[in-house]
């Protein structure tokens, strides 16, 4: 049998909180985060950075977990889905999804609520075309986009500063 | 409750990342699995030989000869193997499966696996099937046919007027649900054999898994998972998935999760079928139909699957919402060399509503009428027979319905407008709009539900919760909210009381598939009855005073269970007596009932380019009673969107009978950016055997909208759009034949 690389150990922070790890260098952050921190909310739809199911936010960029080497992770700062709700209270973009259909079978509404919370920190009131392409990574079979543009409008205003 | 926008019911585990999907679920000792398939179209198997330097004592290996009971995964007959012995009959068959710890090893091992196989020729299109180039399936290649008449076609050509001939195709399109399929399997000698996973028909598992181990019902289990979308690609290929784990579980004893990844789910599981449809139409000069002749065929794949339920399914649709007096069908479904085709929302009729769509926009330019006109002078009304036979009883205003989705549209004054600026031969941007007409029928076809007898059960609880179980899954589409509602609504009570039980085989009745836009019709009517008898049983015992209260229903039902021990109501599906069908000549009442729709689509195309894009999308539907406008808005929505799809981006190239492009990076989906806005209204006209007079919809947006987009691209370019998708590449040819 082939060597095969040995593992390594990453530090950083998920969530909020320290987190370490051992993993492959090359292993996707996204196996990481669901089978080593079992924070299961990041899910996968390609495998290739297509559909965005897997996104995260790393040091306030949204990235797709899928096509990060886990060695990348070493000393980032990591927000899933998971991280989003506070207690029991949920972020206005998640409510908002609720509210107004912008999840149907769910599968892509982790990715594309953390792709909505990232465009609404960088526009806080975005117009159609940012909205647009602001979610144009994140693929969504169910919904044709049009209640998550909804939902992504109803958010506009209220999401609140977060340390 | 009804009528209101809900929010959906598990929204929140959602919004949240905790919804549990298969792949979201382990299990101590788990294994996974992984499927070695073969990499020809047909041929003999002549040996497997195990390479590399694998340590190859410690995997699990699964071949034909390890199945219990019949090699077959069970649907409507046997054809087709779970894994292929012998022979296999298309590119990516199943024909080994492998389990071990460690998943990156196992992904090296699969590659060692090398299946050696004699070829044969194979048969890849559907005019080689017909012309039995070479006989892959039965005696002639086909699985099924279809003959459907009404009145006398070849009497009616002699009749004054036109003849307008032609042929129209539409290709394979994958579901592309956004989660992979997957499953976990876990087999002992105490609990039999019990899978969880994505799936849509728990009951369509349990019946192959029951031949496939030759055991009885109480011995297998199949549970749902969350599903990440199904649109018909969970109906029947999860019972392949599912025999896959549980054969590598039986053989391992211990729990086996196999998950596909893309690549593996685009190559190896159902699309949509590949059609062709033939239209011979007699038209008077004032633009009534005399006669249609239509030849309708579809690719069925390697195996029979699905494929004569889905050629009924278009067979039936194929004349519209259309009063000809003279009708003929012939359809078949035939074989070849490629994956098996499946259920796909609309399944089937998207297909070849296309065909009729296109053509009598065609036909309306032959007798030199506006396309709207011939329609309206032959749509069908009250009273009147469609092609199968079927007297419309229900109101249908057809008309009513093109006028309000004119109006919304702005159709006639665009429809000038852009004639006029597309006369311009230097125009670099060219503009049109066009629409489609068309029906779609809920439920089972025909006798179907009467032979799916489906149940359904409703339980209160002594803390006055009531529980519906049926086995009618949630994928998205909203199952749970409306459920919800439907028994909130009959028991008068908040939907935060009724609670829906997981689909899992061991605790909850048949309720049928959940597909054929069937759910919130006909098993949300079950619902309404059994909430109802619920309630009839409570006041009957006395315990429930009028006007109560959700606490007094509480009471109640405490107080019933103390004495009785339990609470629960339990519905059967029972056929109207006045809907008839005849399975022998097919034709009678097909459906129940029928959803009514005109879809308006706006583009413009890039001359230089051939790029189209979709700039307004209006979709006017009657539907019946709408219970959630939200989700019934999000259904069509996403429908239209699967639609415009199907219309311009979804092209599966095929090479021997496989897919080459099967990456989300080159088979190409809408994305947020490529959408128009998609303007979505309801006409609602109550349905007295739907629940509160709902009809289904789910299917529906999915028949119109690629006519109407191929329409408006004739509009604004002129070219004789025959098929689908209607890519950049084909757009362009068809552009450079017109200046030719």
């Amino acid at each position: 049998m082939r060597e095969r690389a040995r593992k390594i150990r990453v530090s950083c922070v998920v969530n909020g909180t320290a987190a370490s790890f051992e993993a492959y260098p090359m292993a996707r952050l996204l196996d990481v985060l669901r089978e080593e921190l079992k924070l299961t909310g990041t899910k996968e739809g390609c495998g290739e950075g297509e559909c965005g199911a897997c996104s995260i936010e790393m040091d306030g960029a949204l990235v797709n977990s899928c096509l990060v080497p886990a060695l990348q992770a070493e000393g980032a700062k990591i927000r899933t889905i998971e991280g989003l709700a506070i207690g029991g209270s949920l972020h206005a973009v998640q409510q908002a999804f609720i509210a107004h259909g912008g999840a149907q079978c769910g599968i892509c509404t982790p990715g594309m609520i953390l792709a909505a919370v990232n465009l609404l920190a960088r526009h806080p009131h975005p117009d159609d075309t940012q909205i647009r392409e602001g979610l144009s990574g994140n693929l969504c079979r169910c919904t044709g986009y049009m209640k998550i543009f909804e939902s992504v409008v109803a958010a506009v205003g209220k999401v609140e500063k977060r340390a | 409750m009804i009528g209101k926008s809900v929010p959906r019911k598990e929204g929140r585990e959602k919004v949240t990342g905790r919804a549990r999907y298969v792949d979201d679920l382990t299990f101590p000792g788990m294994l996974h699995g992984v499927t070695v398939r073969s990499p020809v179209a047909r041929g003999r198997i002549r040996a497997i030989h195990f390479e590399g330097e694998i340590p190859w004592h410690e995997f699990t290996v699964v071949t034909a000869k390890d199945i219990p009971g019949k090699n077959c995964i069970a649907l409507l007959i046997e054809d087709q193997p779970c894994l292929a012995a012998e022979f296999v009959n298309h590119p990516e068959e199943a024909v080994v499966l492998l389990a071990h710890h460690d998943k990156y090893l196992l992904e090296e091992a699969r590659r060692a696996v090398r299946i050696e196989i004699e070829p044969l020729r194979g048969v890849f299109s559907i005019e080689d099937s017909l012309a039995r180039k070479e006989i892959i399936w039965g005696q002639d290649n086909i699985f099924k046919s279809f003959y459907v008449e009404k009145g006398d076609v070849d009497g009616a050509w002699a009749e004054p007027g036109l003849v307008v001939e032609g042929t129209y195709e539409t290709g394979a399109q994958e579901q592309l649900y956004i989660e992979p399929q997957g499953m976990i399997a876990q087999v002992s000698e105490a609990e039999g054999v019990t899978v969880w996973g994505s799936l849509q028909c728990p009951h369509y598992v349990h019946k192959a898994l029951m031949i496939l181990f030759g055991l009885p019902r109480e011995r297998i289990r199949v549970v749902q998972a969350e599903t990440g979308g199904g649109f018909g690609g969970k109906e029947e290929y999860p019972s392949m998935i599912a025999a896959h784990a549980a054969l590598l579980a039986r053989k391992s004893g211990r729990p086996v999760k196999i998950i596909y990844d893309r690549a593996e789910d685009m190559v190896a599981t159902t699309k949509r079928h590949p059609s062709r449809t033939r239209h011979v139409t007699a038209v008077s000069h004032d633009g009534k139909l005399l006669a249609m002749d239509i030849d309708f065929t579809v690719d069925g794949g390697a195996y029979e699957t699905l494929s004569p339920v889905v050629l009924s399914r278009g067979t039936i649709h194929a004349a519209g919402p259309y009063a000809c007096p003279n009708v003929r069908i012939r359809s078949r479904a035939v074989a070849t060399n490629v994956p098996p085709h499946g259920a796909f929302r609309g399944f089937g009729a998207p297909q070849s509503v296309f065909a009729l769509e296109r053509h009598l926009d065609r036909v309306a330019q032959a007798v030199g009428i506006a396309p709207d006109e011939l329609r309206r002078r032959n749509f069908i009304r009250e009273g009147q027979t469609l092609a199968v036979g079927q007297v419309v009883k229900e109101k249908v205003d057809m008309k009513g319905l093109l006028e309000r989705a004119f109006e919304l549209s702005g159709y006639h004054a665009k429809r000038k407008q852009f004639a006029a600026a597309n006369s311009d031969s230097r125009a670099v941007i060219k503009k049109g709009i066009g629409f489609a007409s068309f029906l779609h029928g809920a439920g089972f076809t025909g006798s179907g539900e009467e032979y799916l007898a489906s149940e359904v059960a409703i339980e209160a609880k002594a803390d006055g919760t009531v529980h519906i179980l049926a086995g009618s899954t949630e994928m998205g589409q909203g199952t749970n909210t409306i459920f919800a509602q439907i028994a909130a609504e009959a028991l008068r009570l908040d939907c935060e009381q009724i609670r829906i039980v997981q689909p899992d085989t061991a605790y909850v009745p048949n309720s049928g598939p959940t597909v054929a836009s069937r759910t919130a019709m006909i098993v949300g009517k079950l619902v309404e009855t059994a909430a109802a008898g619920l309630l009839q049983t409570l006041r009957d015992s006395g315990l429930l005073p009028d006007g109560y209260s959700a606490a007094d229903f509480s009471r109640a039902c405490r107080e019933y269970i103390t004495e009785h021990r339990a609470l629960k109501s339990f519905v059967k599906y029972e056929h109207p007596r006045d809907l008839h069908w005849d399975d022998q000549k097919y034709s009678g009442d097909a459906y129940g009932a029928y959803a009514w729709a005109v879809y308006v689509a706006e583009v413009s195309v890039d001359m230089r380019t051939a790029e189209v894009r979709v700039n307004d999308f209006v979709a006017v539907q009657e539907v019946g009673k709408v219970i959630n406008p939200v989700l019934a808005a999000g259904q069509i929505e996403g429908g239209v969107a699967q639609g415009i799809g199907f219309a311009l981006y979804e092209n599966v190239v095929w090479q021997e009978g496989r897919m080459v492009n099967a990456q989300m990076t080159n088979y190409v989906m809408p994305t947020s950016v490529d959408l128009p806005t998609i303007r979505v209204f309801f006409e609602e006209i109550p349905y007295g055997r739907g629940p509160a007079g709902a009809k289904g919809i789910g299917e529906l947006p999915l028949d119109g909208t690629a006519p109407a987009i191929a329409n408006a691209i004739a509009h604004a370019t002129g070219v004789d759009v025959r098929q689908i998708p209607i890519t950049a590449e084909t757009l362009l040819e068809m552009l450079e034949a017109v200046h030719a």
